[in-house]
């Protein structure tokens, strides 16, 4: 069990909630996720811990509304209790390597932001690069900044540093630079694959946080299984990072298609509801 | 009273079928569907039993349970009496009646079987632990007073519920840690409601909360807290380990990480324990071939099986390959999923799952076996027929043979002793571990096994763990825990 202590909009569609479970809170390292339920007839989803405080026992959320139960998490309000496990996956591999890439895009760069942070404190020279598609869906900027040597930001129509995407930018920082000693890329499985394919002639260490569908978390249903090389490996358990080259980006951006049509018909379904609600609560007024 | 019969009396009686739903109506629920026997039922089924001077049935049981004692006072009337002996060896009696292989058990060597048809032992079990949940008069166990010792129990399934019983009536403290956010183990997630109602599984662990044992779900140990910490820092003075065996083992085929291969776990998940069958209504979903393949044959592809045919699949065929007399599944499922119209396909193995430029399962290339010499399980080894596959149109395949042990655990306790598959090695006799204070049962020490045999385990262990426990208070000479 957890609480909600707060919530707080800090994008279209993305909310920071800071929740108080102190056993998590304790125990997280960069790189973990927890398993969130919000109501018993809920989906299980996992969602990185973004932050967390040890001694005020809290952990943070930072999540985009993309469907059913993302969107009905921004309903909650503070006092409410949700069920929370964790923290789960491998924590992040933090040592001392040089000069550090991170790259992140959209919702990615919630998860990116421990992992540069625990980097940084590793003594790397960070250089973030966050992408979205307009200014203020490229969140966490204040956050990064604060644990980056150099910022460089991308948006798809330009509305705030250079337009493109975050691969141009990529592609331009090694071919003026010299070679990073690694790249930490989190954002759509897409975007992960075409940094990994700019990475690879240039051999640079790449690291993806993958986002697959699942379940438990735990190791117990292999619904996130992804293709690794040749080997089959759980998502929840193994990573979720994972070497970028050996991903097969195209099964995995397959496998998270498994449920469009019911998350598509919970969504709207969703949708309709709460929009008779707001309805309804708006006659009376 | 019912009258005594003479034993050549006693065996023209027929064995009692136990009334079950149509199969044509089950198909398409999820209601339970073995019905139970009506006490007049269960009087006449326990004339049946001879009371044999030395009954076999008691070494067939694995806890042992006084069997022709209770099925006396089932004859005559007394059921309350019958449960309470059921009670003395075994917890939970009402799902071990439901579940267990008893045709492999106690039945298998009931002298009445011999000619005839066994005592309805397993129906009979099933029938007295019915009694109490449905309001029969059934005193808790008087806890003993209470020893001040903690003791932290990892998992919630048979063997992790047996044991937290037993240790709350020793009189110590006991709190469950729970990976998934609700107990109840393969009980929950696993068995369908409608082989196993879960407001059984739900009463039996009310029971355990009434008797002082606190729950904590969404605990997943050797992330949140590894085994020596809840020692050493969370202050627990021994601990179980009851994980089971909940890793999903592939074939490793190609095509099994096509959209629409899942695991039997997976599969079972998202409709036991996250009611995927009323999506949306439950807003977690599940994928329902119109054609599905369950790959195996032992008690959780009978579930999948049954489940996809009651989620709507038109056509849901059994790939196993090896024939129905080496099925590993309880005798009952199997009969009843042959009822329901399951496609059999034995000594039938898949080789490969096709699909499309999406991704998705389009069928199964499989290939025909035949029976060759026995291998190390004494079964004979089932051998490919070259050039015999096929194709099999199918848009689910559900792998259903076999899980091992989590090493979310195991791998986090660094001195515990494992065997080569990663079970946990523990002494038969106290359940103990190769470290002190920590002990282990269930499908995790075994391997995946039985309901009765974990419970069995966690019983065993509490043993183990309250002689621990005393130990340790003798080693501090004129302290007892509580009054430190
Ligand atoms: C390890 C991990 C960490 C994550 N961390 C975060 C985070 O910090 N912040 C955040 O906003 N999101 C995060 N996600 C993604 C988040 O879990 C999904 O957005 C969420 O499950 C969607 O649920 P829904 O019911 O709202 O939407 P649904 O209706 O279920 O899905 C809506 C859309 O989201 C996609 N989707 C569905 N399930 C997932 C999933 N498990 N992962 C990714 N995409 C999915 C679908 O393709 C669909 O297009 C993480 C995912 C993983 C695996
Ligand atoms: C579908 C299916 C059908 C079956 N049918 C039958 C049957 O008809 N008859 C029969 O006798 N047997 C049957 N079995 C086998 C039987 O259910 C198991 O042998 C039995 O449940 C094992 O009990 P257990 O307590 O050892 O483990 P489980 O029941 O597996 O429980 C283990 C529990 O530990 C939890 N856990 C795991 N890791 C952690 C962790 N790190 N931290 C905290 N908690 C953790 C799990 O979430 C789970 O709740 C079936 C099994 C399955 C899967
Ligand atoms: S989510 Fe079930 S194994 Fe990873």
């Amino acid at each position: 069990m957890a609480t909600l202590i707060s919530k707080e909009t800090i994008a279209p569609q993305f909310t920071r909630y800071v929740l108080e479970c102190e056993p998590i809170a304790r125990k997280h390292r960069a790189g973990q996720f927890v398993m969130v339920l919000i109501h018993d007839h809920g989906e299980r989803i996992p969602l990185t811990i973004a932050d967390s405080d040890a001694e005020a026992g809290t952990i943070t959320l930072v999540v985009q509304a993309v469907g059913k139960t993302t969107m009905e998490m921004e309903l909650l309000e503070p006092g409410a209790e949700i069920q929370v496990a964790g923290p789960l996956g491998t924590p992040t591999h933090v040592e001392r390597v040089g000069t550090c890439v991170c790259i992140g895009g959209g919702a990615g760069i919630a998860p990116l932001y421990p992992i540069a942070k625990a980097m940084k404190n590793a003594e790397n020279h960070i250089i973030s690069i966050l992408g979205g598609r307009t200014k203020e869906l490229v969140i966490m900027r204040e956050e990064m900044e604060a644990v980056s040597d150099e910022m460089i930001y991308t948006t798809d129509d330009g509305s705030f540093g250079r337009k493109g995407l975050v691969t141009h930018a990529l592609n331009d920082l090694i071919e003026e630079r010299g070679k990073p000693d690694m790249v930490i890329a989190i954002g759509p499985a897409i975007m992960m694959k075409f940094v990994a394919e700019m990475t690879r002639p240039h051999e640079i260490p790449t690291i993806v946080s993958l986002n697959s569908i699942m379940i438990d978390g735990t190791g117990m249903c292999g619904g996130c299984r992804v293709g690794l090389g040749t080997e089959t490996k759980f998502v929840c358990v193994d990573g979720p990072e994972f070497d970028g080259h050996k991903v097969d980006f195209d099964l995995l951006m397959k496998r998270q298609r498994t449920f469009v049509e019911q998350e598509e018909e919970a969504r709207r379904r969703f949708e309709e509801q709460h929009r008779c609600r707001a309805m309804e609560g708006a006659e009376v007024s | 009273m019912a009258e005594k019969l003479k034993p050549a009396e006693r065996l023209k009686i027929p064995r009692h079928p136990m009334p079950a739903q149509d199969p044509v109506e089950r198909r398409s629920n999820f209601s339970e569907v073995a019905l139970g026997y009506t006490p007049e039922m269960a009087m006449e089924e326990a004339q049946r039993c001879l009371e044999c001077k030395k009954p076999h049935c008691i070494d067939g049981c694995p806890v042992g349970i006084d069997i022709p004692a209770f099925i006396v006072e089932v004859r005559e009337g007394r059921f309350d009496k019958a449960l309470e002996i059921i009670k003395q060896t075994n917890t939970l009696p009402a799902i071990c009646g439901r579940v267990c292989p008893q045709e492999d058990q106690c039945e298998q060597v009931c002298v009445v079987g011999n000619k005839y048809k066994p005592v309805a032992i397993g129906r009979l079990e099933r029938f007295v632990a019915d009694i109490e949940l449905t309001g029969g008069t059934v005193s808790m166990p008087a806890a003993a007073e209470k020893t001040g010792y903690k003791v932290a129990i990892i998992g919630s399934g048979p063997a992790g519920l047996a044991c937290a019983a037993e240790l709350a009536r020793m009189g110590h403290d006991v709190t469950i840690f729970e990976a998934l956010h609700k107990p109840g183990g393969v009980l929950v997630y696993g068995i369908p409601e409608f082989r196993l109602p879960k407001s059984i599984v739900q009463y039996e662990i009310d029971n355990l909360k009434k008797m002082g044992v606190e729950i904590r779900c969404n605990y997943v140990i050797g992330k949140i807290a590894t085994v020596r910490e809840l020692m050493e820092e969370w202050g627990y003075d021994a601990v179980f380990i009851g994980t089971g065996a909940g890793l999903p083992y592939f074939m490793g085929i190609p095509g099994e990480n096509y959209i629409g291969v899942l695991s039997a776990n997976e599969f079972l998940t998202r409709v036991n324990l996250m009611k995927g069958y009323n999506f949306p209504e439950y807003d977690t979903p599940v994928q329902v071939g119109r054609r599905v393949a369950v790959v195996g044959s032992g008690n959780v592809a009978m579930d999948c099986l049954r489940t996809a045919m009651r989620l709507g699949s038109e056509h849901v065929i059994c790939l196993y390959r090896r024939t129905r007399a080496e099925s590993p599944a309880r005798l009952e499922e199997l009969e009843h999923a042959e009822e329901e119209g399951i496609d059999f396909r034995w000594l039938t193995s898949p080789v490969e799952v096709l699909g499309n430029d999406d991704g998705m399962v389009t069928g199964v290339r499989v290939i025909k076996m035949e029976l060759g010499e026995p291998d190390a399980s004494g079964r004979r080894r089932p051998v490919p027929i070259e050039g015999s596959e096929y194709e099999i149109e199918v848009d689910e395949v559900i792998m259903a043979i076999g899980q091992g042990p989590n090493p979310l655990v195991t791998q986090t306790t660094e001195g515990l002793e494992l065997n080569r598959w990663g079970n946990i090695v523990a002494d038969e006799e106290t359940m103990a571990t190769s470290i002190p204070g920590v002990f282990a049962g269930g499908d995790i020490v075994t391997g995946a096994a039985t309901v009765i045999l974990a419970m069995g385990a966690g019983k065993k262990a509490a043993c183990g763990i309250d002689g621990f426990l005393r130990k340790k208070r003798e080693a501090v000479p004129g302290a007892s825990a509580a009054a430190v």
